[in-house]
């Protein structure tokens, strides 16, 4: 086992390297600079800058630097916002939009994984049908709708949460944002467990199970949950990465200082350390996550430990 | 041997709601199973046999509805609540099914699987239950069994799943096994062992046996009495003997008769070879592939000659896995192979796909699945001509259609049938209709992999008839692959007996059936011919 | 059978006559349906009916509540004079309302202009306007105008543009962005995945993890890369937003060609000598159809909903032009004085999107072969 992931993770470097050269070569591509857009700048302090920052050498000497810088850990200046490294952006930000990542997905997965077995134990009666219809809800409204929405109903009208803002952290800020994040994840968990554990349910060796006389816990818990699982874990790996790492939609609308934003302001501005920083947050996130689906795969199934 | 009645059905009724509306699968039926004794319950695809006894065991799918009295010992089952069945299934009355590969949780090991159960229905401690599943696994005659307490399911064989099945279900010691075609999907020689293991068990434990099957050899070598089941209803009941020398009704009679008879007569010595493989290999890569080492090589078919004459049939015969269907495809050419193929003379090894396609309309092939064959957004008559319009594209098509009335006709179908879709047929139908497709082109040599496995008996019947009628009137060489020895027995002069690649054993179809030489074929004869029964009745 | 009876060959249910049987059983299907042609003409037609262009700024009705009866309410009418007078730089003396006209009486310090009335024309609110009298000295004018009666039944935005048809236009946009960008990337999905499932081996093996670095890239870093390469142009943005959107697509249909390739079938088409191109029309072709057509319906409203997205980033389609998106992003950001502004444009979104989701399951449930 312990091989296994090592050689995964050996795998991963590649894959990083590939996803880090792609996006460095892709956006210096791009038309523009971090310093030419609309800011007026006069050519003597445009030149300049860009000096300071090493933007007039070769390019691929300024692959080779950032290369470097990042082997030590070094994501380098942001250009935008002068008074930050790329690094001291990410420690303030990534911890806040881990937090709020973390308990949607938990919330996701308790919740919609609940509401799925319910489904699925009373596969076309009522309670499958309100699951049916509020997993189709959940997952058909875009975020960008249910956070105002949230915002309008708890927080103008009844006054209950606060209409944004991060306020270190209070309980009371976190609820709209993570229920914003959430839901979707709800719907979409929701549905799938209902799918595979209806397939579960279906399978021989709960006709088996069931004939032997096990009890009704074991069938559903032991035997047919396990096996049902295996979809959600691959289906949250990659959601986990994608939660944890910050959602520009919701940081927005609440005002939560978290990391999500800075990917689009980044590559609009042409602040080059930035959007690498950040692809290479979103690539590590993404492979760690898969890698965890993997390891538990292996957990959940003893046919993949030994392929 | 036989007690008193344990297990008493009466007038029971099973029924699904479908989108269609109700169907009714089993129409109010009555059968009993006396302590001790060993109930057939026989039928062909469709006949309610397993949905009756699903419906008793109280497993029936979710859109199943059964009425009617199921009573074990004084108990209606169908009125029990779920607790009390659970307290019957697994420890009273036990089950175990077709699917060997699948019954079994692919996620626990054995010992988990087998103590479950233990520990459910009797007060055991654990280290207690694992003692007692380890005797159930010897009981069961599995080798080494304390090492496959902790093997998985998928590390095991089809057989070895099976005996560890009847092991969970012998683990309370039953009153009645129900065993739902426990031997179906098993290669002949495994069958054989697992229903002598079968007969063993019960003269040592005594638990009576229902078992449900289309087979009727297997009936007649185990079972004490027999009901037969068709659409629903029960037909005709008695003692095996007497069912089997003096069958009352009709549709008793045609199953016995359903059997394939005859025999083929060989060709002239002097017919013509018309296709020959020499030394003919093909080997498979399993695995390998970026980063995942090297690839594993599997010899499917290892050094195999043969050849065909004009006018023969050639019966390839083997079990699951034995490289018999790669055979046939390598031979037209449809897989990738090494040595020599020849076709008239011709060394059509070397041919590319484009030098083959016209050698193709004397090639063909009729598959095993009749379903899977056959194209679903195609009617009929689209797929029986498909082959015209790359062999004789000059045909208008009114002289397809008229061509594809012809071979419908040919295969005994209704040719207004034509504009219809394969989903509307029968499975017998759509290997007439298979068939058709292959004999339209007037081919020399038609390679017939497994054309009635998938088909009941009395249908198996009909379409060996259809191809030896076929053959006589086209002067048709066949390559007959098929693990039935019965049905080859009927259709080849010549057989081939195959075994991991490799031919164990070959020659006249009367010499392989009445002498086998080597102990694989007569294994394989035993387990498939013998009419003895496993356990005498009393 | 006589020749005569073989000539009427009894026509058989095909696959597609099946599915259709099937798609109309299905109630939700069937009224999501008919609920997206109500609203693609509602869209189409729509913005030409509506009394107001989408572009038009009524000053005097900027964030005005939706409402079936016409505008102005009376409070609105002394606003709007009072506006009006205040641009004429004259004293208002006097105003009164007589059915739909009103008569004002201003006074001023000089002589006073005739032309002042124009004031009361630009108005949104008044029309035809007139001087009535004049005193001699011209220090004082008394003047009518008609009230010009507007209906808002949405509402307006927060320039005083009418939200109805701004929501109409923006249906349309929205629509059309979605079967667009939804047509390219099933276009290109199709082809990319129907050649490295077909041709399989290492062309199938190097198509196929071009595709897994595409995937492995984030979505988003794609997008804006699209934006910052093809600017504001949504025409071109949208074409390129299909062509990153194929990818599932391409995943989807390599596998099923991959395994209808695999089907007895087509071995037997082999068999029978059929050339590649004979495989592919007659039997791939027609067996992926229904694939596409399932992920068709749901991949359009994946680009609505990621046109919106787009939008309400501001990377999208640009003012005046409008889409979903661009009213819903001014809705969240006006929640608290305009809530309307969110309601209209979000339901209309959410609508179509629950409808294409209906309908795109009740083509899954009709042409699941599983159902068979």
């Amino acid at each position: 086992m312990l091989i296994y992931v090592f050689r995964r993770l050996l795998t991963a470097i590649p894959t990083l390297f590939v996803i880090v050269t792609l996006a460095f070569f892709l956006i210096r591509v791009a038309p523009g600079g971090p310093f030419n857009q609309e800011r007026g700048l006069s050519p003597e302090i445009k030149a300049n800058l860009e000096a300071q920052f090493g933007l007039d050498d070769p390019i691929w000497l300024q692959y080779v630097h950032y290369l470097n810088n990042l082997l030590h850990g070094n994501f380098g200046p942001s250009y935008n916002l002068p008074d930050f490294t790329v690094g001291e952006l990410f420690a303030n930000g990534l911890p806040i939009s881990i937090q709020l990542g973390a308990a949607a997905l938990t919330l996701a997965l308790l919740v919609g994984g609940t509401l799925g077995i319910i489904a699925a134990l009373n596969q076309n009666k009522a309670g499958d049908y309100a699951v049916i219809a509020t997993a189709t809800a959940g997952s058909t409204i875009p975020s960008f709708v249910i956070a105002p929405v949230i915002q309008l109903v708890f927080g103008l009208t009844w006054n209950l949460l606060p209409i944004g803002g991060w306020n270190d952290g209070a309980l009371l800020n976190k609820i709209g944002p993570v229920l914003t994040l959430s839901l979707p994840q709800i719907a979409i968990v929701a549905r799938l467990m209902r799918g595979s554990m209806i397939e579960s349910l279906r399978a021989h060796h709960i006709r088996t199970a069931r004939a032997l006389g096990l009890s009704r816990w074991s069938v559903v818990v032991k035997h047919a949950l396990r096996g049902a699982v295996l979809p959600i874990i691959s289906y949250a790996g990659p959601a986990a990465a994608a939660l944890l790492t910050g959602s520009i939609i919701v940081e927005t609308i609440f005002a939560i200082p978290g990391v999500g934003r800075y990917f689009v302001d980044a590559a609009l501005n042409r602040d080059y350390t930035l959007v690498m920083g950040t692809v290479v947050v979103i690539a590590v996130f993404t492979i760690l996550f898969n890698l965890i689906v993997d390891i538990l795969y292996a957990v959940v199934d003893p046919r993949v430990r030994y392929d | 041997m036989a007690g008193q009645t344990i297990l008493s059905v009466k007038d029971l009724h099973v029924g699904f709601d479908t989108l269609d509306g109700r169907v009714d699968a089993v129409k109010g039926i009555s059968l009993h199973v006396d302590a001790g004794e060993t109930v057939a319950i026989v039928g062909e695809s469709g006949s309610g046999k397993s949905q009756t006894m699903m419906a008793a065991m109280r497993l029936l799918a979710s859109n199943g509805r059964a009425r009617g009295h199921v009573d074990y010992r004084g108990q209606n089952l169908l009125e029990l609540d779920r607790a009390g069945m659970d307290g019957i299934r697994g420890s009273k009355i036990t089950m175990i099914f077709q699917e060997p590969m699948t019954s079994l949780d692919p996620l626990y090991t054995i010992g988990n699987q087998l103590i479950e159960p233990i520990r459910r229905h009797r007060k055991l401690s654990h280290a207690d239950a694992r003692k007692e599943a380890l005797r159930l696994l010897e009981l069961v005659k599995i080798p080494e069994p304390e090492r496959r307490l902790k093997s998985y399911p998928y590390e095991m064989s089809g057989g070895q799943r099976q005996r560890v099945m009847i092991a969970m279900a012998l683990a309370n010691d039953p009153d009645i096994l129900i065993a739902d075609e426990p031997t179906t999907a098993l290669d002949v020689t495994v069958q054989a062992q697992i229903l002598t293991l079968l007969a063993e068990l019960q003269r040592t434990l005594g638990m009576a046996i229902v078992f449900i099957t289309h087979d009727l050899g297997i009936v007649r070598r185990l079972a004490d009495r027999v009901y037969v089941m068709r659409q629903g209803e029960i037909v005709e009941e008695g003692a095996t003997d007497a069912l089997f020398t003096a069958p009352r009704h009709e549709y008793t009679k045609m199953l016995l008769e359903a059997e394939p008879t005859g025999r083929k007569a060989a060709p002239a010595q002097s017919a013509p070879v018309l296709l020959e493989g020499r030394d003919v290999e093909v080997t498979f890569k399993i695995g390998g592939g970026f980063l995942q080492g090297q690839p594993m090589l599997l010899r499917a078919v290892n050094h195999i000659s043969l050849a065909l004459k004009k006018g023969q049939t050639i019966g390839v015969v083997g079990e699951s896995g034995s490289g018999k269907s790669t055979l046939g495809r390598a031979l037209l050419r449809l897989l990738p192979s090494e040595g020599i193929i020849r076709f008239d003379g011709r060394d059509i090894a070397p041919l590319d796909r484009e030098a083959m396609r016209p050698l193709r309309r004397e090639l063909q092939l009729v598959f095993q699945d009749p379903f899977g064959s056959l194209s679903p957004r195609m009617t009929i008559g689209q797929v029986i001509t498909e082959g015209l319009l790359v062999h004789e594209p000059s045909l208008s098509y009114a002289e397809r259609d008229a061509r594809a009335v012809e071979a419908l006709r040919e295969v005994g179908l209704d040719p207004s049938m034509r504009n219809r879709y394969a989903h509307e047929f029968s499975g017998g139908q759509r290997q007439r209709i298979a068939i058709a497709r292959a004999i339209i082109l007037k081919p020399k040599i038609v390679v017939l992999d497994e054309p009635t496995s998938a088909l009941d008996r009395s249908v198996q019947k009909q379409i060996v008839d259809l191809l030896r009628d076929l053959q006589a009137a086209h002067d048709l060489s066949y390559l007959f692959i098929s693990h039935d020895l019965a049905v080859v027995r009927a259709m080849a002069d010549y057989i081939v007996v195959m075994k991991q690649g490799r031919i164990v054993e070959e020659g006249p179809t009367e010499a392989i059936f009445d002498r086998p030489r080597e102990t694989y074929t007569q294994e394989l004869m035993a387990a498939a011919l013998d009419q003895t029964r496993f356990r005498q009745s009393a | 059978m006589t020749d005569a009876a073989i000539e009427q060959a009894v026509q058989g249910r095909s696959f597609w006559g099946d599915a259709w049987a099937r798609l109309k059983a299905n109630k939700a299907a069937m009224v999501s349906l008919y609920y997206l042609l109500f609203v693609t003409v509602l869209c189409v037609a729509g913005p030409y009916s509506v009394p107001h262009l989408y572009t038009t700024i009524y000053p005097d009705y900027v964030r005005t509540p939706p409402s079936i009866t016409a505008y102005p309410k009376a409070d609105m009418v002394e606003t709007a004079l009072g506006d009006a007078v205040k641009r004429m730089r004259v004293e208002l003396k006097s105003w009164q309302q007589e059915g739909d006209r009103i008569t004002v009486t201003v006074t001023g310090s000089k002589k006073l202009d005739e032309r002042n009335i124009r004031y009361l024309d630009r108005s949104d609110t008044f029309d035809d306007a007139r001087v009535e009298s004049m005193a001699p000295d011209g220090l004082e004018m008394v003047m009518s105008a008609a009230i010009k009666q507007q209906y808002f039944l949405f509402g307006t935005d927060n320039t005083g543009r009418d939200l109805l048809s701004r929501t109409l236009m923006a249906g349309r946009i929205s629509l059309a962005i979605g079967l667009l960008a939804g047509v390219v990337a099933v276009a290109i999905g199709v082809v990319y995945g129907a050649t490295a499932g077909f041709i399989g081996g290492k062309t199938d093996e190097v198509m196929m993890r071009i595709v897994d670095v595409l995937y492995s890239l984030p979505f988003i870093f794609f997008v804006i890369m699209l934006v910052v390469f093809f600017g504001r142009n949504f025409v071109l943005m949208f074409l390129a937003v299909g062509a990153v959107l194929w990818l599932d697509m391409a995943r989807i249909v390599r596998g099923q060609a991959l395994s209808i390739r695999r089907q007895e079938y087509v071995q037997a088409a082999e068999a029978l000598g059929v050339t590649r191109r004979g495989i592919l029309q007659r039997h791939i072709v027609p067996n992926l159809l229904g694939v596409v057509v399932i992920y068709m319906t749901l991949l359009v409203p994946q680009v609505i909903i990621l046109e919106s997205f787009l939008s309400f980033l501001g990377l999208g389609v640009q003012e005046p032009m409008t889409s979903w998106g661009v009213l819903i992003s001014a809705g969240a950001k006006n929640i608290g004085s305009a809530n309307w502004m969110l309601m209209y444009p979000a339901f209309f979104l959410v609508s179509t999107l629950f409808a294409l989701n209906f309908v795109g399951d009740g083509l899954r449930d009709a042409l699941d072969p599983k159902d068979r």
